[in-house]
């Protein structure tokens, strides 16, 4: 009988079949578009850009662009320096933030309260003004100029966030487990690392995601904190050639752009499956 | 026993804690944080009460309250302020909609998935810089693709300047920050979707709750914890941000599209005017402070009256 009502839904779902997929397609169109043209223009030629009426499709596949934007613009070693500081954030931000998310969700109210203050404040301050003083501070220490000034600069960034997000996921834990594991006599570390942590997991990744994706992305402070080409990174190397000549160059400008965006498509692409694992489902009662 | 001691003592006091050890855990976090973050943010109040400009070896002044008093006569920067306010909520908002309802979209079982997921992340993976100038380039007018698409398909509006026209510009640079906005929410609303366990919606229908119920009862609450934290923080990155429209129309046309977050920049960087253009930081601080604190307020109502 229970399985027949299950069913019954199941079988009512397809009537909504036809408006669904008409969202799908909407969607398609609106997130896939611009970056299919995008796309399809770094195969095109100088000539066939500057026609009128070009169709979606390139007329022949134009390698030449890819060529350009290589051999030319030192857009290799500013991919290197992009990754590096991505991975190096990523890793330092997650170390931190999962420990502390954890305590800021669980600790009593006015604790979290002031915690959850303080994170939010510093995110409210207009970036462009703490800009001045954090050059200054990084210019102490002797990393300007460094990519690795940057990752430090990165993870203040991008701790507030990963903080707030990860509390969010803690929170949806339920407190039971945990209490289940007090009584067993499990250590304060014991409770985060074999109760928490494996459920968390689903969570992190999504905050993991997120501070890869911003690092490999931001380009205010690199343009600020970074002046050599040699450290550059692969926004700001992508925002001089377009400022330069990119108007014109249409072709490796676009090629450049889906360059840049492809090792953010991998990363989702491998951290696809864990964050739709769900792993909360079932973990009261299992 | 053990039991007693374990027993949390401060059930009194409101919060469950079976964790009494967790504080430290938070130390090594917040090391970096006051560093590089809190630090900063005093220098740079403090530099709303001076008149620091642009340039080596200036000598810098005490002031008090001088650049909030001049601020508040600042027509233009008022008329900025109300366009921020304006630029925040509806990215948001709009951001929210269409990214819930891709999450609710990626949760059932169609066809494409996979390239519906990849495709919600695009515009987040792409970087801003790029995203701003594919999108002034997509927008030409005549020789941008949406313009040829409006005009082969005879749509009203081919041939308007999405980008330079004084009605058009907002509602587009707007509707391009929502683009950009969405993946976080996308995935966020999905990942707390994706942990509602699939026994309860079972139950749910077996109970005879139709979709809209099953929707309203198990789905919002599920999410609404995220989706909170996703307005609140939007609205924030939004209120202060200004990188999109920095590249897409500078502030024009005719000022429409000029966020305060650009026209302090300007002032700091464009005019060398630090002092003051703090004190502009200082006031959409409190403005977002504010802002925060009536919608903390209204959803914790709301959490109560659950």
């Amino acid at each position: 009988m229970s399985t027949n009502a299950v069913k019954q839904v199941k079988k009512k779902r397809k009537l909504y079949l036809i408006p669904t997929y008409f969202l799908v397609i909407c969607y398609v169109i609106f997130l896939g578009f611009p970056f299919l043209w995008m796309f399809t223009t770094s195969f095109k030629s100088p000539y066939e850009l500057l026609q009128l009426n070009q169709s979606l499709f390139p007329e022949g596949f134009y390698m030449q662009n890819y060529v350009d934007i290589l051999e030319k613009r030192g857009l290799i070693n500013a991919a290197k320096n992009s990754l590096v500081i991505a991975v190096c954030t990523t890793v330092l931000t997650t170390i931190f933030a999962v420990p502390a998310g954890y305590a800021i969700a669980r600790l009593r109210k006015v604790f979290s309260g002031a915690a959850t203050a303080w994170i939010l404040i510093s995110q409210v301050f207009p970036v462009s003004l703490i800009i001045i003083p954090l050059f200054m501070a990084v210019r102490r220490v002797g990393l300007l100029d460094s990519i690795w000034g940057l990752v430090l600069v990165y993870l203040v960034a991008a701790l507030p966030f990963a903080l707030w997000m990860l509390k969010g996921y803690v929170s949806a834990i339920p407190m039971d487990l945990e209490e289940a594991g007090a009584m067993d006599g499990a250590s304060s570390f014991q409770i985060l690392r074999h109760i928490v942590f494996p459920l968390l997991v689903p969570g992190i990744v999504a905050t993991a995601l997120f501070t890869f994706l911003n690092s490999w992305n931001e380009f205010f402070f690199a343009l600020v904190l970074i002046q050599s080409p040699e450290s550059e990174t692969l926004p700001l190397t992508l925002a001089r050639f377009m400022g330069s000549e990119g108007q014109v160059l249409l072709g490796p400008l676009a090629a450049g752009a889906f360059l840049a965006t492809i090792p953010s498509l991998v990363v989702f692409g491998i951290m696809q499956k864990k964050l739709a694992s769900g792993l909360l489902a079932g973990a009261v009662k299992g | 026993m053990s039991n007693v001691a374990i027993k949390p003592r401060r059930k009194s006091s409101g919060g469950k804690m079976y964790n009494r050890g967790a504080w430290k855990y938070a130390i090594p976090a917040f090391i970096p944080l006051v560093l590089l973050s809190v630090v900063p943010l005093v220098q740079a109040i403090w530099t709303a009460f001076t008149d620091q400009v642009a340039g080596y070896n200036v000598e810098i002044k005490f002031i008090g309250l001088d650049n909030f008093r001049r601020l508040l006569t600042d027509t233009m920067f008022w008329a900025s302020f109300r366009i921020g306010i304006i630029w925040a909520v509806s990215v948001t908002l709009l951001a929210l909609v269409l990214g819930f309802g891709l999450a609710l979209l990626l949760n059932q079982k169609l066809r494409f998935l996979g390239l519906m997921r990849v495709l919600s992340l695009v515009p987040w993976a792409m970087p801003p810089v790029i995203v701003a100038i594919m999108w002034s380039l997509l927008l030409r007018p005549s020789s941008g693709p949406i313009d040829q698409i409006f005009s082969t398909l005879r749509l009203p509006g081919a041939g308007t300047d999405w980008l330079g026209n004084f009605n058009t510009a907002f509602p587009t640079v707007i509707l391009i920050g929502a683009w950009v906005a969405m993946p976080i929410i996308t995935v966020s609303i999905l990942a707390a979707i994706q942990g509602i366990p699939s026994e309860m919606i079972e139950a749910s229908i077996i109970d005879g709750a139709n979709a809209w119920q099953r929707f309203r009862y198990i789905t919002v609450p599920a999410v609404r914890a995220i989706t909170s934290a996703l307005v609140a923080l939007n609205i924030i990155w939004q209120f202060s941000s200004f990188g999109l429209v920095f590249v897409l129309t500078a502030g024009g046309p005719g000022g429409k599209t000029f966020v305060p977050a650009l026209f302090a920049y300007n002032e700091a960087f464009k005019y060398g005017n630090f002092g003051y253009a703090a004190s502009m930081g200082v006031v959409m601080a409190l403005a977002i402070v504010l802002m925060l604190g009536v919608y903390l307020k209204a959803s914790k109502r709301e959490d109560v009256q659950r």
